[in-house]
């Protein structure tokens, strides 16, 4: 052993308290430099991360602007100068500055814990366009198919999400069917081996849409008007 | 905890070397063996989150040296994991700030390299009673000896689990990943056949 670690008279409660609040001082400054350094790149990260998922779901999308839903029904554009509190969806809009659908973001409980979606919507088709999972920890190799099997993604690719003619709900609401029994175009063809994730994620997106399909509907003319 | 006075003063090359072999904390000392099953599933997030280990434990190692003289006894033990905890939010913030997918692959058990009882038990058993340079080499050793092991297990669950390394085929198209790897077992079937190997070779070099 090199060096004494411990004095041998009993430290003072003084000698104690200025040890602990002194470590204390230096880890908080320690903490709060990291997060001052690391804040840009990890805010560029998150809006990097969510670029890209919004494009992703909604095919040919060059741009976007997030729109905040207010209270009375109305989608407002949101600036850095108007920080509304309410849900966010994204429109995203193609070359020529047209709008080419919404981007959603939902969650609902999968096999192990939350799962988190976006997915795109386009108001021509009335269909779903593109899923992306956010965030999951479903089991991997079983669960985690519902992020890397093709069969499955490509239930996305064009799914049914029409209104019904009141346009106050959705005229056949998604649902899971198992795997290779799809008959209709709303229907989401499952995973053999990870049901529960295909389903979890089938509720997630029938419980999204009925909820802002109708909405987004009425105010379709609040996103137009390009980037 | 294999014990580190009453004998002759290591040279810096043993001090270092000794973590990654002889004293390696995942396959003779058994320890932090919860991140190494949980998020040994592939190569990748295992040297992630060895590397990760190996900051934290030799930054810890080195301020809790430094400190040694002006600790009371009594409190050392709380302000170790004060020290810890701020190291791994340090690399917390850092890893979300290189990538978020990474950040989203090792999730928990980031923060739970407060708890990894390799990190502690380094401060205590060595760090407490060494100066900073030979703190410094130790937290290197071990932290190379945890991300070895660590690596050893996500290449092996990998390569069987999915027929990849780092994500790159490595295994002919005809192979039907064996999924079961990838699951908390393959962790618990991988590491016995390592610890079985480590044993069979330690026995070897006892026999001469």
């Amino acid at each position: 052993m090199t060096g004494a670690v411990q004095p041998q008279t009993a430290p003072s409660s003084m000698g104690m308290f200025r040890a602990m609040v002194g470590v204390g001082l230096v880890c908080g400054l320690l903490i709060v430099s990291a997060h001052i350094g690391t804040r840009p790149a990890i805010e560029r990260n998150r809006a990097e991360a969510l670029r890209r998922a919004i494009f992703q779901v909604v095919a040919g999308a060059e741009a976007f602007e997030t729109y905040v839903y207010l209270e009375d029904g109305r989608f407002e554009r949101e600036t850095p100068e108007t920080a509304l509190p309410g849900p966010r969806v994204y429109a995203a809009y193609d070359a020529g500055g047209g709008l080419a659908g919404v981007a959603i973001e939902a969650a609902g409980m999968g096999y192990q814990d939350v799962i988190r979606v976006l997915y795109g919507y386009a108001f021509e088709s009335q269909a779903i366009v593109g899923m992306q999972v956010l965030e999951s920890r479903e089991t991997p190799g079983l669960g985690d198919r519902i992020e890397t099997d093709p069969a499955f993604r490509a239930n996305f690719e064009q799914l049914d999400v029409s209104l019904a003619p009141d346009g106050e709900g959705l005229a056949n609401p998604v649902e899971a069917v198992k795997q290779g029994e799809k008959e209709h175009p709303w229907q989401i063809d499952g995973i053999t081996g990870a049901t529960i994730s295909a389903v979890a994620i089938a509720d997630i997106l029938a419980s999204s849409t009925a909820e802002w399909i109708p909405r987004l509907q009425r105010r379709r003319t609040d996103f137009e008007g390009g980037p | 905890m294999p014990p580190d006075a009453g004998r002759a003063e290591p040279t810096n090359a043993e001090e270092f070397m000794k973590g990654l072999w002889e004293e390696n904390p995942v396959f003779v000392q058994v320890l932090g063996m919860c991140p190494a099953l949980a998020v040994s599933n592939t190569a990748l997030n295992a040297l992630a989150m060895g590397l990760a280990t190996l900051f934290v434990v030799t930054a810890s190692n080195a301020v809790v040296s430094a400190l040694r003289p002006f600790v009371p006894k009594q409190v050392r033990i709380a302000t170790y994991i004060l020290v810890i905890a701020t190291f791994v939010t340090i690399v917390d913030m850092t890893i979300q700030a290189i990538s978020l997918d990474l950040h989203r692959a090792l999730g928990a058990f980031i923060s739970l390299i407060v708890a990894n009882c390799l990190i502690l038990g380094r401060a205590e058993a060595f760090a407490s009673r060494n100066g900073i340079g030979r703190s410094v080499l130790d937290g290197l050793g071990m932290g190379a000896g945890f991300t070895l092991a660590l690596f050893s297990l996500g290449a092996v669950r990998e390569i069987l689990g999915a027929g990849t390394l780092f994500g790159l085929s490595v295994l002919p198209s005809g192979f039907e990943p064996w999924v079961v790897m990838l699951l908390p077992s393959g962790g618990f079937f991988t590491l016995a056949a390592w610890l079985l190997l480590f044993n069979a070779l330690e026995r070897k070099e006892d026999a001469k």
